[in-house]
């Protein structure tokens, strides 16, 4: 378990600073798990047969699930899920997850913008799979006060 | 069939009120991967403040679906779902949501663009508790592709 509630020191934060890094593993399960969890039953996300049909690559990730694991190692770096006032991002390649293999997700949490007088930080995320960004301009406004 | 431009600025009425259950929380926490003990364990979210356990920050994309689904049945909207891609999405907090919040989403159209054959609809729900206080506002924008 990660230890809750210790939140960082706003002072002691420096633009360009690596906050967190993470690997995340996707398996298909991950995919279902996601489904029932958000109610978006969209059949390209556990069928290959309804994705080959519509000139997909394969089974894609939620985008959503995407968006929502890649926030984690910042929610996990503020100490509480709350700090986090907002949220964006833009959807620019899909995950295609291998009913064997899975996929590897790749995370950088880097602080983008501080605002001393909010006593706010914009961490700026790099998700990667395969080497190639998925998510665009996404930036997590963290509240430090 | 391109979307309905007419659709722009287009208001819809309150979803029906979502309640905000702790093993939803703790379910969709699990699906997103979120370890902190204040998404799961009641106790630490207490010691943090909360009243109770606290979803992760794309929660709000549960309550949110019930009003793209209302703009996607909309008759006029000329909105192929099978078409449709999801461009970007933004949530904007004045405060976490936490099991035990009834929350009402209410849908507007913030804008309708036609980009060579595919359309871009930006949909805006705006996400308040039962005192009708301001939760969370969810931005999405759809592509909707055109015929290749």
């Amino acid at each position: 378990m990660t230890q809750a509630n210790q939140t960082p020191d706003f002072d002691a934060l420096a633009v360009g600073e690596v906050v967190a890094e993470r690997h995340v593993h996707l398996t298909r399960d991950a995919l279902v798990r996601y489904a029932g969890a958000s109610g978006d039953f969209n059949p390209i996300h556990y069928r290959d047969d309804v994705a080959a049909s519509v000139g997909l690559p394969g089974v894609l990730a939620h985008g959503m699930l995407t968006m929502g694991l890649a926030v984690q190692p910042v929610v996990d770096w503020a100490g509480d899920p709350a700090r986090v006032a907002d949220y964006q991002v833009r959807f620019t390649r899909p995950v295609v997850v291998d009913p064997e293999q899975g996929a590897d997700v790749a995370i950088s949490a880097k602080i983008g913008q501080l605002d001393a007088e909010a006593r706010t930080a914009r961490v700026d995320l790099t998700v990667t799979f395969e080497g190639a960004t998925v998510l665009g301009k996404a930036q997590v406004r963290v509240v430090l006060a | 069939m391109p979307v309905n431009p007419e659709l722009q600025g287009r208001e819809f009425p309150p979803a029906a009120p979502y309640l905000v259950g702790r093993e939803k929380v703790r379910e969709f926490a699990r699906a997103v991967f979120a370890t902190s003990p204040i998404n799961h364990d009641v106790e630490a979210a207490r010691a943090a403040g909360h009243a109770d356990v606290v979803a992760p920050p794309t929660f709000a994309v549960v309550v949110q679906e019930h009003t793209l689904a209302q703009l996607l049945a909309e008759p006029d909207a000329g909105i192929d779902f099978s078409r449709v891609v999801h461009g970007d999405q933004r949530f904007t907090s004045s405060r976490a949501i936490v099991a035990g919040d009834e929350l009402t989403a209410r849908l507007t159209v913030s804008s309708v663009k036609t980009l060579g054959a595919h359309s871009m609809v930006t949909a805006e729900s705006v996400i308040s508790d039962a005192a009708g206080e301001h939760v969370v506002t969810a931005i999405s924008t759809l592509v909707v592709r055109g015929d290749d």
